[in-house]
């Protein structure tokens, strides 16, 4: 087994509420993300999952238990700068994240900041600007790009850093179908090409049917941890805490209970289709 | 309100010999040439500054239009100047009327004010205009380092320059969006009086302000999220380098200042 590049144990979250009734956020969450796996974290809203991802990179700090960044404890102060080089985080609102009024100025933040030499910084920015299919914008100003390609400088951005793991809290959620589509190819490119680890926090089911392995939150808690495969056919349990199933699933499922043996696990329309067809013509 | 005509700031890419000239170059010439300009008293000098305006326009190889379009905002302050001075200035009357007085001085004087004025105007627009943010920024800070020593956030300031250049756009298209939500909802920016008006911007301006609290804390979060712990140990991708067209500019503006101050002691 691969060694894990993010490590939570027990990991207890409550934000400090004014009269001391704290909400618990995160409720003993225990998750370990292998260096190279692509994982997707799917949860309701409320459910927790942009916090947990919060401490993967020691925005937030726990208040019970503990998150380990590639064996660095995450409430180290001295470790901060290693912590946040090691996992990289990209958030909703890609507007916010842009720093500077050139593309290549803006993906040359990190490394400016980690006091890389000049030379060294152009190839890293060049490289980082070529794995997300952006290096012909390299000049042009941020706010000219769409919704898609301000998303895939931002990832750029934090490429540059040669982080070992990227975090992304719900990238897509603000662009249109298009600019979703881009995105993610980038991170199934920098998954499989660049060999970066990448966890995915989202609420489409589309998306997260496309990671190796599905982790279910809800209410602060973990509800479900496996193959996207495996975790989808718990129809009834995730629709218990307000989730849907990718439509294909649910296409399946709906004839199971008219008593038909449609499979659970066709996540593509290609697959489900093909499901369909033998059970027509058996 | 025409909210995409706003040219503060903005910057024109281009390939002349001004646009290649590094920033700290450029901001000295145009420190020079408003020192330049308070130095000029008579027409001589004026003589001289225009002609060095001009020539970096046409250098420079910005549209005449859009130099001009700069001085729209400050025209009423152009009036109000130029009147104060034709008919406030003591001297030999030409025309009377009331308390209107003009003077062959305050003709003079006026013409004067005006030209100081949008040509101070003018120059700086050209530094902006051919000189993109960043390295406008970078400039600022390489040439206020020395000021670190007595304790001035210089780093600081110029990062909260560039990010403050770098969301104006974004602002813009913001404001632009509320006014249309605001405009579906009834509300009325274009007519009334001014304290009509003014009360009109209400509900534009606070979910603006709260959206730009907003932005600032979720940059603030994504800026240490890579890495960002203020500019010790910094490097930079682009690096300033004086060349030797930078150092013939800058004697070449020394020698301009000098001579408009010469030329100034003798009355001219």
């Amino acid at each position: 087994m691969a060694n894990s590049i993010v490590k939570t144990e027990h990991l207890r979250f409550s934000y400090e509420a004014e009269g001391g009734l704290s909400p618990v956020v995160l409720d003993g969450v225990d998750l370990e993300i292998e260096e190279g796996s692509f994982v997707a974290v799917l949860g309701h809203n409320g459910s927790g999952k942009s916090t947990l991802a919060k401490h993967m990179n020691a925005i937030l700090l726990p208040t019970g238990g503990k998150v380990y960044v590639d064996g660095m404890d995450t409430c180290d102060d001295d470790l901060l700068l290693d912590i946040r080089r090691t996992v990289g985080m990209v958030f909703q609102n890609p507007d916010n994240q842009i720093v500077a009024n050139v593309v290549e100025e803006d993906v040359a933040f990190a490394p400016e900041n980690l006091g890389v030499p000049p030379e060294e910084i152009r190839r890293r920015v060049d490289e980082a600007l070529k794995l997300v299919d952006m290096y012909e914008y390299r000049e042009h100003a941020p706010h000219l790009l769409s919704g898609g390609q301000k998303q895939r400088v931002a990832i750029a951005g934090v490429i540059a850093m040669r982080p070992r793991c990227i975090v992304l809290d719900e990238p897509t959620a603000m662009l249109d179908p298009i600019g979703r589509k881009e995105v993610l190819h980038t991170i199934r490119q920098l998954n499989r090409n660049a060999g970066i680890t990448v966890v995915l926090i989202t609420h489409h089911m589309d998306e997260a049917a496309q990671a190796d392995r599905l982790v279910v939150m809800s209410k602060g808690k973990v509800i479900a941890d496996g193959a996207p495969r495996q975790v989808f056919q718990r129809v009834e349990e995730l629709k218990a805490v307000g989730l849907t199933v990718p439509e294909t699933v649910e296409l399946c499922w709906e004839l199971r209970k008219e008593g038909l043996d449609a499979p659970l696990d066709a996540l593509s329309d290609e697959e489900c289709a093909k499901a369909l067809y033998e059970l027509i013509t058996r | 309100m025409a909210l995409k005509d706003i040219t503060l700031g903005q910057y024109f890419p281009g390939n002349s010999i001004l646009h290649r000239l590094d920033p700290r170059t450029k901001i000295l010439l145009t420190v020079m040439y408003i020192v330049a300009l308070f130095l000029a008293k008579q027409l001589v000098g004026y003589g001289i500054m225009m002609v060095v305006l001009a020539s970096a326009i046409a250098v420079s190889k910005v549209k005449l239009k859009t130099i001009f379009r700069g001085l729209k905002p400050i025209l009423i302050i152009i009036i109000i100047t130029a009147f104060l001075n034709l008919f406030w200035t003591p001297g030999q009357t030409i025309w009377k009327w009331g308390f209107l007085n003009l003077t062959v001085e305050g003709i003079w004087s006026a013409v004067f004010m005006v030209l100081r004025i949008s040509m101070l105007i003018l120059c700086t627009f050209l530094l902006t205009y051919t000189t993109s943010p960043i390295l406008l920024t970078d400039g600022l800070e390489n040439l206020m380092n020395p000021l670190k020593k007595i304790h001035v956030p210089v780093h600081e300031l110029s990062m909260m320059m560039s990010i403050a250049l770098r969301f104006i756009p974004t602002l813009i298209e913001e404001t632009d969006k509320i006014m249309s939500a605001q405009k579906a909802r009834g509300a009325d920016f274009d007519t009334g009086g001014l304290m009509d008006k003014a009360k009109a911007l209400i509900p534009l301006l606070v979910p603006l302000f709260i959206s730009a609290f907003r932005r600032a804390d979720e940059l603030a979060i994504a800026m240490e999220c890579r890495c960002y712990h203020g500019g010790e140990g910094r490097t930079r991708l682009r690096q300033l380098k004086y060349r030797k067209a930078d150092a013939a500019f800058l004697v070449g503006g020394l020698a301009v200042c000098v001579a408009v101050g010469v030329l100034a002691h003798f009355g001219l």
